[in-house]
Parts: C-alpha cells; structure tokens; sequence
C-alpha cells in the first residue's frame, strides 16, 4: 500500500511546463477504448499508487486509491460477503481500480444495480494542473458543491487522475440463479420487458442465439419463488456464462470483425442492419457484429434514440451535437487547460 | 433594467398572465420554504413551453439579466430565493407529464410536474418513482433534479441522480442541450450527475425523463425502541453488515418521539431514548425471513421493545410519526432550524453527544431525526425568532454543526442544498483550489454567471473574509489568502 500522489503531481507538473502530453495508465486493459494509442506518448503510470484507505462493512463504503488492482478490491470485499455493485468487467488480470471506474464500464446486472457513476460516492482528482481536491465524499447522501465525483466516472482519465476513490458497495446475495429460456429475438425482447416490469430479484436479462437467460440474485426463499414466476429451465453455465458476457470473452465476441456496442432504449426496434445480435441489459445494450459501414450503424442508433460504439477493430463513438462538443470540451479545460491529460482518448481533437 | 420596462419587454414575448411585475403579486414569490430569507424579484415570468422559456432567457442574456429558477418553492436552502434584479423563472405551469410508458418503465415530464403525481400516476401499471422527499406531495420533479432529492428510501434506491435517464436543459443563453435520453447512457463526458444538485446554476431543466421501478409485492415495518442512541446506532450497523439493505431505516431521539407522540399519536414509547424505524420490501416470503432475521438483530443489539406493523394501517402510523416530525417539532417551539448534515455513520453516538453539548453552550434545545440508513442528520434546533439573538444564535449553533459534520468526514448538506443557506459552510468543507474549479465550471455553461447568482458557491474573497471565524481543525481554512 503506497502514496504516490506526490510523484504523481510531479509529472504532471513537469508535462504542463514543457506542454508535452501524458498517457495515463493502470492495468491497461482497457487500453481497446482509447483513440489516444499513441506509443510515444510518455507513460504516467498510476498503479504503484495502490491500497485500500478504508473499507467499513456496515456503510456499505470503501475508498482505495485508484492503482490499486480489482483483484484486492473483490478479495477485500469478498471477506465481508459485499461487491461491486456494478460488477466491471475484467479483460485481464491487473486491472485497476482506477481504470474501471475512469472507463465507466458495467456488467449485466447494470439496468438493476446501477452504473459505474451510480456506485460512486467521491474522488481525489489529480488534474491537469496538478492540483488535487477533493469532491463528494465518504457519505452515500451529499448534495455540496457539482457532483465533480460522479463526472469522472466514464470520463477516460480527460479531467484528471482519479488517486482515490470512494464507493457505495452491496452485500452479495444469497443466492444466484440463471433459467434458460428457449426463444427467437423478438420473443425473448417483449420477455424481458414484461419480466422488468415485475418486482423479481432479476440482475441479468440477456439473449443470444435462441436463448433468453435469466438471471436472479437474491435471498433464498426469494430466488425459490422467481424461478417459479420466470420458469424455464435450470442453467448448467451459471455464473460463468455472466462473467464471460461481463469480460466480452464468449463466442459471440471472437474473431476479427468489426464489435459494435448500441446503447438503445429497451423498446427500440431492432436496428435494420445486416448482423448477428446478442442482447444485454434487458435489451438496453445490444451487442452487434456486422460488416456494415459505421456511418450506418452510428445512424442507426442515433435514429432510435441512442448511441453506439466499436471497439473493434478501431474504437469510433456516436459523435456529440456540436453545441455539447463546446460545452464538454470547456469543462475539459476547467481540468486541464493545457490538453495534457489523455489528449483524444475519447475523441481525436476534442476530449 | 427597471421593472417597468423589463416588464414590459417580456409582455413582448410572452403572454399577459405569464407576466407579474406588481409589488403585492410579487410577494408570494419572495422566497422559498427557508423563510428566514425573503426578497423580492424584479420581475416574474411564468412560461408554459420550452419555447418560451427560451425566448425569456434570450431576452435576459441580451439585456445582461440575472435568472433564478423556481419551481414549487418547496426548497430548504433558500435555492429559490430571487435576485432583486433579476428575473425569476417558475416553472409551475409547465406540469404536463408527457409520456409515461410502462413497457420502457420510463416517463418524461415537465419539470413542474409534482413528485408524488408521478407515483400517482405510475400506479396503474404497478410501477412507482423511487425518490421521496418528505415534501413529495409539493415538490415538483425539476425542482428534485436541481436538488438532487433524497428521501426516506435512498440507502436501496437512491437519490434522484440514481433515477434518472435524461433531462432536456436551457443554457443561459437560451440554447437547448439534451443531457442523456432514453437509453442508460450517453457518449462522451457524463453530464447528468454534474447537472443534477447544480441548484440552477448550469442550466435550467425543462423537461426530465425518470425510470420507474416495480411496485414491491410486499412491505413490513419494524419499530424497534432503545434505551440509549449508541444502541440504535449499532443495530443499524449490525443490520447492514447482516447483508439486509432495508428500503427505509430511520431514527428519532427522545425530543423527537415525544413531539411525534403529541402530534399524531403514532405508538411510539415515549420511555424510549431513541426508535428506529425498518422497512423492508420485497417478495412477501423473502420479506416475511428479513423481518424474522431484522429482528433477531435489533434484539442481539439491545432494542427493549419490537413491534412489526400487523397491516398497512398500523405501518402507515408508524411512518406518520416519522413523517410529522418536523411539524411536530414545529408546535413544542415558535421556530425550529433544520439541519441537513451527512455523516459517517460510526461517528453517530459522538456527533449526537457533541450536539447535545452544543445545545448547552447556546441554550437551545435540538430534536434529532436521522435517515439512519444513509447517515443523512436532521437535527431540529428549537427557537423564538421575537426572542432577541435567538435566531442568530440558532444559525450560529447550526454551523456549529455542520462544521462538526464536515470534522468526522461527512458533509454540510445531504439533500437539502447549499442554496444562500450554507454558503459559508462550503468554505469549511471545500478547499481554494476545488471551490475554483466549482467556479469555471459554472463558467463553462454560464460565463456571464447570470444563473441563480450567489448561491451555492461562494467567492474565495468570501471565504477568506470567513476564515477568521471558522476555525476548523485547529488550521485556517484558507491559509493560502491574504486575510482582512
């Protein structure tokens, strides 16, 4: 367990000087999201900045600095029986703290538990200043000052270096369950609908493939009568089904081709695009492998109501309205004026 | 710009009734519900369209005039209060819900559009908005996102920035962004949370889209009675780390009940020092075996009394006790002052002692209810506005305790706001270096700062000029300022 909070002002320091920029990295297995893979960038490396600061079971709260590596945090967490309530996907082993929270990435059971920003309650920001402050709190209720904290939660490291961060945990449940359910697409989407609109202990609703699954978390007695309400059948794969969809490790998502993320609302149509579709989140995340030209599918989404995303080969992002491309890219300069941050990690001259 | 003529330039634009510039109509407007705090406005606009209201910000930004947002007038902090040479802008009229789509269990309102409406409204479909703040029967949803609202039910459902998916916000120049939408997230930075508890600083928010949640299918109330508040604060911890997350968890001191008791007769012991309130939700036999094992816990905790509300009649007084604190705090003295502090949970017994030690020193007396779960500390402290320096002497005590809160890691304010109300606090909590970057923040949208201007955030010259009077943790808040 280390600070290096001072080192780490010192470099950033020394790069606002000389106008250089820096590539802010943990783990980096995340680095597939980044526009800013520039290997020549120098490197500011946050994970010898690592611990837990305080875990406190009966708050539900624990603060950690940003490098240290999820594996501690599940382990430090694991003992007390609580998790991450967002449940962030791993990649690799050696992902950080840090790295999760600034990527804004969440498992299944997000439409249920929350987002990543959801979870958090407070930073330490370090940023392109190197100045540090700190904005919300250790406290699940706190209302003083822009909420700074949850601003950086999906802000890839463009306002700063998250030192440390504090987080709302959740106990975990008693039990899980997953039931198959053998259904086309458009059966499977008006079953998720009809079974999120019931008060069930769900926390993964996902389809791929002719197979709807459904997963519930919670007491005992609880997950006894859900299944009995959701039916289906038991499912042999269980928990590594969720974690593989979670990591992006299953069948669906191998090979070269072009992986596009579409953030829609859950009643959106599907997209007409030529594709092979698996459906997170209860249809609110629809993972899609095509060969069409990214122009379509960012046109497809933006005309249902959302936003989409490729992460392979090259990451590309629906663009932001030009009014919120000048505010967004003002407030990356309230944080770092000079651009040395992470310059582009989200979009190539802008943020 | 005169009243007349301000007047008479919005009349341009809007129709006449959504124009009031004459004194006595004005009055109504003067303030919020933090009542120590009342101005009158230059002007007010009443705008029903998202059109209009952008006419009258595009007439303000053009004439360099100041803009306050208000929505029922339901806010704590004096967030509403207006500036006398600015417009104020009440949404009231705009309280259309626009869609409401139970498949999606999403609805899009207009910002004037009552809290509790909303519910009413979703219930049909077995659905309900999560947030509840103890005003919900007023309070209007633009309102609850400017403040980010907490309520009774925060600890398992959040505040309002945890129920939101989008809202549609007009800059200060009257430009139209959309902040979110109707999927979970959105490209780029995340703006919805910095928006939400910005107190009408950012933007003004016209219409808002909230997620609804399933009705639980069924809920029990616990009271639990305690001879001595450390107790309760333990069963609280015990219950938490036992992996249950009640979707309620209140407690009140013994000032507290007996006030309650007075008032509505809810069944409380008035012997005890402190109750807690558990609400538990869920599937009925899974909450059936989280009350067993709730009370099992308050028991190992020391609780010398439990009682489960047998039906949704007895669980309803149980809550009205709870629910009528601040009124019936409000009838055993002629003023009370609400605090709002947040705290770690584990300082609870010691921040409950140091307030009672405080309220020696300035001879007043406080009733304290807390959202236990969340550590969200409503202390209630007793006055008489006619009584010479009582009421400075209440504010006085009150920062007291908000410095107290800040001293043991927590906050000055939960879910009430900074407002005009505890902007000096925000010089104890926040240091010179993060209360700028608060500044160009509210640059980034607002560079003329005509939005709600002095509220929330106060100048660092303001601080400084402070400093010599809060004295926190034996160090100047600001060492790094030239002192006057």
């Amino acid at each position: 367990m280390t600070d290096c909070a001072h080192e780490l002002a010192e470099q950033i320091r020394a790069a606002e000087t000389s106008g250089r920029p820096l590539r802010i990295r943990g783990g980096d297995t995340r680095s597939f999201l980044r526009c800013d893979a520039s290997c020549d960038t120098e490197v500011l490396d946050v994970r010898p900045h690592q611990g837990v600061i305080a875990f406190e079971p009966a708050e539900l709260v624990l603060t950690a600095r940003g490098g240290t590596p999820l594996e501690e945090i599940e382990s430090t967490l694991a003992e007390a029986r609580q998790c991450l309530p967002f449940d962030p996907p791993r990649f690799a082993p050696g992902s950080t703290l840090g790295g999760a929270v600034a990527s804004g990435l969440a498992g299944p059971s997000r439409p249920w538990h929350g987002s990543v920003r959801d979870a958090v309650l407070g930073v330490t920001l370090l940023d392109g200043r190197a100045a540090s402050g700190h904005f919300g709190g250790q406290v699940m209720k706190n209302v003083a000052g822009y909420d700074v904290a949850r601003l950086n939660a999906g802000a890839m490291g463009a306002l700063g270096v998250l030192l440390d961060i504090s987080l709302r945990v959740a106990p975990v449940p008693e039990q899980r369950m997953t039931r198959v359910l053998e259904v086309g697409l458009a059966e499977a989407r008006a079953r998720m609908t009809a079974l999120a609109r019931r008060p069930l202990p769900i926390t993964g609703l996902a389809w791929e493939a002719g197979r709807l699954r459904v997963r519930l978390a919670g007491s005992e007695v609880g997950v006894a009568a859900a299944v009995a309400a959701v039916g289906g059948d038991a499912c042999e794969e269980n928990d590594s089904y969720w974690n593989d969809l979670r990591d992006v490790t299953l069948a669906f998502f191998a090979g070269e081709g072009p992986l596009w993320r579409l953030s829609l609302p859950v009643t959106a149509p599907q997209p007409d695009l030529a594709a092979n579709w698996l459906l997170d989140w209860g249809g609110a995340q629809r993972w899609c492998r095509t060969d069409a030209p990214a122009e379509t599918v960012l046109t497809a989404a933006k005309a249902l109501g959302g936003h989409a995303m490729r992460q392979r080969p090259t990451p590309a992002r629906s663009p932001l309205p030009p009014a919120m491309a000048g505010l967004q890219a003002r407030i990356k300069a309230v944080f770092d004026p000079g651009g040395i941050l992470n310059p582009g990690v989200l979009y190539p001259d802008l943020l | 710009m005169d009243r007349a003529t301000l007047a008479a330039r919005l009349r341009d634009i809007l129709p006449a009734d959504a124009v009031v510039a004459e004194e006595e109509a004005l009055r109504p407007y003067a303030g919020d519900a933090l009542t120590a705090y009342r101005r009158l406005p230059r002007v007010v606009a009443l705008p029903r369209s998202i059109e209009e209201v952008q006419a009258v910000m595009r007439l303000c930004a053009l004439e360099g005039v100041p803009v306050v947002a208000r929505g029922a007038g339901t806010g704590l902090s004096g967030g509403a209060l207006p500036d006398e040479s600015g417009v104020l802008l009440v949404l009231a009229r705009m309280n259309r819900i626009l869609d409401l789509d139970p498949v999606a269990r999403t609805a899009r309102l207009e910002p004037g559009v009552r809290n509790l409406a909303i519910s009413e409204a979703a219930a049909p479909h077995g659905l309900y908005y999560a947030p509840d703040p103890s005003s919900q029967i007023a309070c209007s949803i633009g309102g609850n996102v400017a403040e980010n609202s907490g309520g009774v039910h925060c600890l398992k459902y959040g505040l309002t920035v945890h129920n939101l998916l989008g809202v549609k916000l007009i800059t200060a120049d009257g430009e139209l962004l959309e902040i979110g939408g109707a999927a979970l997230d959105a490209p780029g930075l995340d703006l919805l949370a910095l928006v939400t508890g910005s107190e009408g600083l950012l933007g003004l928010v016209v219409e808002v889209t909230v997620r609804l949640l399933p009705t639980p299918a069924a809920t029990r109330v616990l009271l639990a009675a305690f001879d001595a508040i450390d107790a309760a604060a333990d069963a609280v911890a015990a219950v938490i780390s036992g992996g249950i997350v009640p979707a309620g968890m209140e407690m009140m001191d013994r000032l507290a009940i007996e006030a309650a008791e007075d008032f509505v007769a809810a069944g409380y012991p008035r012997d005890a020092a402190a109750i807690l309130l558990c609400e538990v939700d869920g599937e009925p036999d899974e909450v059936e075996a989280q009350v067993a094992r709730v009370s099992e816990i308050l028991a190992a905790s020391g609780a010398t009394g439990i009682r489960v509300a047998r039906d949704a009649a007895e669980r309803a007084r149980f809550w009205a006790g709870r629910k009528a604190a601040f009124p019936a705090v409000g009838r055993i003295a002629p003023d009370y002052y609400c605090m709002d502090g947040t705290i770690p949970r584990r300082h609870l017994a010691q921040v409950l002692l140091e307030i009672e030690r405080l309220a020696a020193t300035f001879g007043l007396a406080v009733a304290n209810v807390f959202h236990a779960g969340d550590g969200n500390l409503h202390p209630l402290i007793l006055y008489d506005a006619n009584a010479e320096g009582e009421l400075e002497r209440a504010e006085a005590f009150g920062a007291r305790i908000l410095e107290l809160c800040v001293s043991v890691g927590g906050t000055i304010t939960g879910e009430h706001g900074v407002g005009i109300e505890k902007i000096d606090q925000m010089c104890v909590q926040f240091s010179a270096v993060e209360l700028e970057r608060f500044h160009s923040l509210k640059a980034a949208f607002d560079p003329n700062g005509r939005l709600n201007p002095g509220k929330a955030v106060p100048t660092l010259a303001r601080c400084a000029e402070l400093g010599g009077m809060h004295v926190h943790g034996g160090a100047l808040p600001h060492p790094e300022l030239e002192r006057f």
